[in-house]
């Protein structure tokens, strides 16, 4: 690819950096040529932002050396770090909301004391860089009102306005369609043309074998190993990455003996009508009801209004009741009495309070239920206790100490925690998201096969994922949400990933 | 953060570390003045706690305290900063006040539960439109309740001196109360048992009420559905409404509890000191609750100790003041400014340190 | 009200709005920047004191206004540590602020000059003086233009001519520099001022120490332009309505501007008419036109008038990730 006499872009050499008794990179060396895209891949918690953390100067390495451009390079911090020619886009833009475009872009690389000799110069070479890389975005815009993908580019003008020679980009896809994923990877293979350096973290691997000429795996803080991409596949790859097989098919499912409808929405929306839009659907008993979607495409408000943390409109029966979205009795309190369970997207903010003990976090939504109360004012805590233990025990929650405070879990151990909450109180219907994220490995087995216990005892789930594996292996059914609607309906052993990904992008595929 | 530190350190170590902090902080401003900040420290003990006298004082302080600091706390569970506890401890004056005067009340049994429900509720209307704001419209409590704080001074100058003032009085103030709204003073209910204290401490029956308001708010907190959801919203907002918990009745009703017993504050004074209604009746002691309620870690029987040491030091600045004249009662606010400020704003200062020793001892587990 | 009346609370006015400007100024760099300030009140207090203090012992105004800026930019300090480096809560770093500046300014004030925590009188050269613009005599009489003139525009303390160009300047700064953007950008997003290789603790603590020196001028003017010494808590919550002030102008300068002159005729009017009697509406009294300014705040923080949303990073201290 490159001739040997030109160094490469990066050298790390040795990268070692441990947070209290983790060891986030282990002794990490990699190289990355010069005018290439340069991938990385591994799971969450596998050490890549950490990694990239340190080559961007926002951690500082125990031990080990950077090299750029074969110059061995001190990275403080992100001064040093632009300083040298790296660029970072951020999995979460580091934008000012309040700002315009150009205000943003010069932030921090001002011309001068006064602002208004940079502005001018900034819109110059907004210009050019926007027709060079199909990167336009209105300059005098607010980042408030634009789209994910117009604010990505706004990072990635950002980078480029510092004449970032090395760009790096933390999961950018995470956010995006799948077409303004592939506007970004044309215009990452333009910057590569122009011999700019690009690393892309991620833990998609398609994405890795689309868009990258080498790739590095890493696994648990270490690099496992550094490919090119041409001469590897997706199920080396995947290998590399979890250490062992992955079970892609949820092993002993039984086929689905479908009952009768548990949950029917019809023509639901979120009160401000924005972000979820009339959508119906039903579930039936045993049944797993798969949504899929791009993140921010309305499922979250699709299980906020059903698990009553929001208002909605429309209409919800739940066998065949009708369920009230608004007003008083809209709380996720009644929902529960109603019989429906819930395991929200968001565990450190929403399913547990961190700074509860685990006993307390057991009973956190059912905490008015008779069994936990003397009467209407007092609780019962030594009961609250043993009953928490049970259910701890039942669930293999690790360490089994009631009494230790939810953030000092792991994060599967949160998720079993939740988990046992909700599942072991045979709930009608359970609405379940992202229930993996987060989670290692071992642990995931173990969830999915507790939601399929859930589905063949006889329960109705409704699973948001936006891992389309977990989709496909769990559900029975899919329907596939797209900007706050319901783009399509398909059963899922009549359809794949292509056509769902299709879907998912908003373009309605093939009908049958 | 709290985990990297073991609970006991975090409970008390920390706010004892702190406090010593503030301390000899002040002792150097002693030292500066030019007195001996040891024979200060003797003279401040004696004063307080060196006779039944001196106790009968920094008890009666010390009560203030109690309902001002439980009050502060009871608002930090559900993560409002309650900073009014000087104007619903005026409004609660002005409650007490009120009942008092209403009737001509026969014995001071059946006066009593009045004047407490009449301070209280004032107390807590003047917390509520602070708390409904914050509730319904977003309105930061800590500026409100400021605000609030001038407006309860501005009603009850007002009030005073236009339509509550005593007919033949030169001074803003109301006419004494009934002699059936007298609360027995430690001297009247000590005698009770046959008991000796000295008569003109104005230590009273309200002392009891704050004892038992610090165990009731105990319950409350630790032992009730209501404390469970206060503080699983105290904690985490996002997730007490994944719980069905309602954010706007947790903060109603936690400001509500927390005006009201800012309010009951003033029946010390109000009912059971002066006896009459004056413009200077709560004398800063809702500001002093924030202290108290810092150094407590909001538990109530924390706060009572809190409570306790700055009756100390009130009773104590007044000796000192007496007997080394260089360093006046304006000492005391100096303590407490250090103290709010290293047990509240400059936790960190002594926490960071705490927590690298922890790590060092200690070997990582798991 | 009669036309000299009139002239005379405007004028008034504008002596009681200038310690409210310098102070709400204050409050707007340190807001901008993400970092509450609640202590306004106690950082005039101090200036206020050790102001008049060391005019009082050198006989110089100029010696105590340094003392006095000096004095309150150490609180600053103080509040900049507690909440920029030991990520404290910075409402109650305002609060042991304001209760430090008030315990302190008594102890020494009644520890140097032993009368009851007042300073004494200060002579001509330990204050700032009335400065008379030229022709305001010979202008005075003619009618209209004359009184504004020598009334209203002239006569003032040279803080008081510097207050307005303050506003201007500090918009300016806000808006149109470097400085400004960043420190607004600290407000509203601390990560996306770090990412971009800035400091956000160095502008966080640019931005207390503007709001420490602007406080001290404030409080300067308080013991030494407007009174001709200090007397124990002479602030009397001008640092709250200064706050409110801020608030009610949704942290913009021009509207603080606004506010402050509002909040100020509002005082200037109470002081002069006391008990106002306004025809069919009855008395209105002095305590409701003080307490005024908080009312409106209230109002304004309600969201009935707009809302008033403070800078998004406001009092969160600001931690790298993990």
């Amino acid at each position: 690819m490159q001739d040997d006499n030109i160094p490469p872009a990066i050298e790390l050499r040795g990268i070692c950096k441990s947070f209290g008794s983790v060891r986030a990179n282990q002794n990490i060396s990699m190289s990355v040529e010069s005018g290439t895209i340069h991938g990385i891949v591994g799971e969450n918690g596998a050490g890549k932002s950490t990694l990239m953390s340190i080559l961007y100067g926002f951690y500082r390495a125990d031990r080990g050396d950077i090299f750029i451009n074969g110059q061995m390079a001190q990275i403080r911090d992100s001064r040093a770090a632009i300083d040298a020619g790296i660029g970072m886009v951020h999995q979460h833009f580091m934008l000012v909301d309040d700002f315009t475009v150009l205000e943003n872009v010069v932030l921090g690389a001002e011309d001068g004391l006064l602002l208004k000799r940079s502005l001018l110069k900034a819109r110059t070479l907004l210009t050019r860089l926007a027709d060079e890389y199909e990167m336009s975005v209105d300059p005098d815009a607010k980042i408030n009102d634009l789209s994910v993908g117009q604010q990505q580019r706004v990072e990635i003008l950002k980078a480029l306005y510092r004449q970032a020679e090395i760009l790096i980009l933390d999961e950018p896809t995470g956010v995006l369609t799948p077409s303004e994923a592939r506007h970004l990877f044309r215009i990452l293979k333009g910057l590569r043309d122009e011999a700019k350096t690009i690393i892309l973290i991620t833990h998609k691997l398609k994405e890795i074998m689309e868009v990258t000429d080498t790739v590095s795996v890493m696994r648990q803080g270490q690099m496992t190993a550094t490919v090119k991409t041409a001469d590897t596949n997706p199920d080396e790859l995947a290998q590399l990455m979890v250490g062992r097989k992955v079970l892609l098919r949820v092993k002993d499912k039984a086929p689905v003996k479908a009952g009768q409808v548990v949950l029917e929405a019809k023509n639901l929306s979120m009160t401000d009508g924005r972000r979820l839009k009339n959508v119906s659907f039903s579930v039936r008993q045993g049944e797993i009801l798969g949504v899929a979607g791009v993140a921010g495409n309305g499922q979250t408000e699709l299980l906020e209004v059903i698990g009553g943390m929001s208002e909605g409109s429309g209409t919800i029966r739940l066998n065949g009741r009708e369920i009230e979205l608004s007003g008083g009795h809209a709380n996720a309190r009644q929902r529960r009495k109603q019989g429906i369970a819930h395991v929200p997207e968001d565990r450190r903010r929403r399913a547990l309070v961190m700074d509860f003990c685990a006993w307390e976090n057991m009973v956190l939504g059912y905490h008015g239920d008779d069994l936990y109360n003397f009467n209407a004012l007092f609780m019962n805590n030594s009961a609250i206790r043993s009953d928490s233990q049970k259910r701890m025990k039942a669930f293999d929650v690790r360490p089994l100490l009631p009494e230790s405070t939810g953030r000092n879990f792991s994060g599967g151990n949160q998720q079993k925690i939740v988990l046992a909450r909700e599942f072991s109180r045979s709930p009608k219907l359970l609405i379940v998201g992202q229930p993996t994220r987060g989670v290692d490995i071992g642990a995931i087995e173990f969830i999915h096969q507790h939601i399929i216990d859930l589905r063949n005892a006889g329960a109705a789930i409704l699973l948001v994922s936006v891992e389309l594996e977990e989709i496909l292996s769990l559900s029975d059914r899919v329907i596939i949400m797209f900007d706050g609607q319901i783009i399509g309906e398909r059963v899922t052993s009549d359809t794949d990933e292509n056509e769902l990904g299709l879907l998912m992008a908003g373009i309605e595929g093939r009908r049958e | 953060m709290s985990t990297r530190i073991p609970k006991w350190a975090d409970v008390v170590l920390i706010p004892i570390l702190s406090l010593f902090l503030a301390f000899a902080l002040s002792a150097l401003v002693v030292l500066w003045i030019g007195e001996n900040p040891l024979d200060a420290l003797v003279i401040i003990m004696r004063g307080s706690i060196g006779s039944a006298y001196a106790w009968g004082y920094t008890l009666y302080y010390a009560t203030n305290f109690i309902f001002t600091g439980l009050a502060v706390a009871v608002a930090f569970h559900a993560k409002m900063f309650n900073i009014g506890g000087e104007g619903q401890a005026t409004l609660g004056g002005l409650g007490a006040a009120l009942v008092c005067l209403a009737f001509g009340w026969p014995h001071w049994l059946s006066a009593f539960p009045a004047i407490l429900i009449g301070a209280a509720i004032f107390g807590a209307a003047w917390a509520a439109i602070p708390a409904y704001l914050q509730a319904r419209r977003g309105s930061h409590i800590v500026i409100t309740t400021i605000m609030f704080n001038f407006m309860a001074f501005a009603l009850l100058v007002y009030l005073l001196v236009h339509v509550m003032k005593a007919p033949n009085s030169m001074a803003a103030e109301t006419r004494t109360f009934p002699p059936g709204t007298h609360l027995p003073t430690a001297h009247e209910m000590l005698a009770w048992f046959g008991i000796a204290f000295p008569k003109s401490p104005p230590l009273n029956v309200s002392f009891l009420v704050g004892l038992a308001s610090c165990l009731a708010v105990w319950v409350l907190i630790w032992r009730t559905r209501l404390g469970y959801s206060i503080r699983a919203f105290g904690h985490s907002e996002t997730a007490a409404i994944y719980a069905g918990i309602s954010p706007f009745w947790v903060i109603m009703i936690s400001m509500l509890i927390s005006g009201g017993l800012a309010g009951l504050m003033a029946v010390n004074t109000v009912a059971g000191e002066a006896e009459r209604l004056l413009i200077d009746s709560v004398q800063g002691a809702g500001f002093v609750g924030i202290a108290v309620a810092l150094i407590g870690r909001s538990h109530p029987f924390g706060v009572l100790l809190a409570a306790f040491l700055f009756g100390i030091l009130y009773q104590g600045g007044v000796e000192l003041e007496f007997e080394m004249p260089a360093v006046s009662r304006e000492m005391i606010v100096v303590i407490q400014a250090l103290v709010i400020l290293f047990t509240g704003a400059l936790d960190n200062m002594v926490r960071i340190p705490l927590e690298r020793f922890f790590a060092q001892i200690r070997r990582p587990v798991g | 009200m009669d036309f000299v009346t009139a002239v005379q609370t405007l004028d008034s006015m504008m002596r009681l709005s200038t310690p409210l400007i310098f102070a709400c100024l204050a409050g707007l760099f340190s807001e901008r920047a993400g970092i509450f300030d609640i202590g306004l009140e106690g950082k005039m207090l101090a200036s206020a004191f050790f102001s008049a203090a060391v005019a009082a012992l050198t006989d110089s105004v100029l010696l105590g206004l340094i003392a006095g800026l000096t004095a309150s930019m150490a609180l600053a300090l103080v509040h900049g540590v507690a909440s920029i480096t030991f990520r404290g809560n910075q409402l109650i770093s305002g609060v042991a602020i304001n209760f430090f500046a008030s315990g302190m300014t008594a102890l020494i004030g009644q520890n140097l000059f032993k009368i009851g925590g007042r300073t004494p009188s200060l002579g001509d050269k330990g204050r700032f003086l009335p400065i008379d613009l030229p022709f305001s005599e010979t202008l005075a009489n003619i009618p209209l233009v004359g009184p504004l003139y020598s009334e209203l525009i002239s006569g003032h303390t040279v803080l008081v001519y510097f207050s307005i160009p303050t506003v201007i300047l500090s918009w300016w700064i806000l808006f149109h520099t470097r400085f400004g953007l960043r420190l607004r950008a600290v407000g509203e997003n601390p990560e996306a001022v770090d990412t971009a290789g800035l400091s956000v603790s160095a502008h966080r603590y640019q931005a207390v120490l503007i709001c420490g020196l602007l406080c001290g001028l404030a409080g300067a003017y308080l013991s030494t332009g407007m009174a001709a010494g200090f007397i124990r808590d002479m602030t009397a919550g001008k640092g709250f309505i200064a706050l409110a002030a801020l608030i009610f102008a949704k942290w913009r300068p021009g509207f603080a501007l606004i506010a402050c002159l509002l909040f100020g005729l509002l005082e200037a009017v109470a002081i002069r008419f006391q008990n106002i009697e306004i025809a069919m509406v009855g008395t209105i009294p002095l305590q409701l036109m003080q307490a005024l300014p908080y009312i409106l705040t209230v109002i304004i923080l309600a969201g009935f008038i707009g809302k008033a949303i403070p800078p998004k990073a406001g009092g969160i201290p600001y931690f790298k990730e993990r």
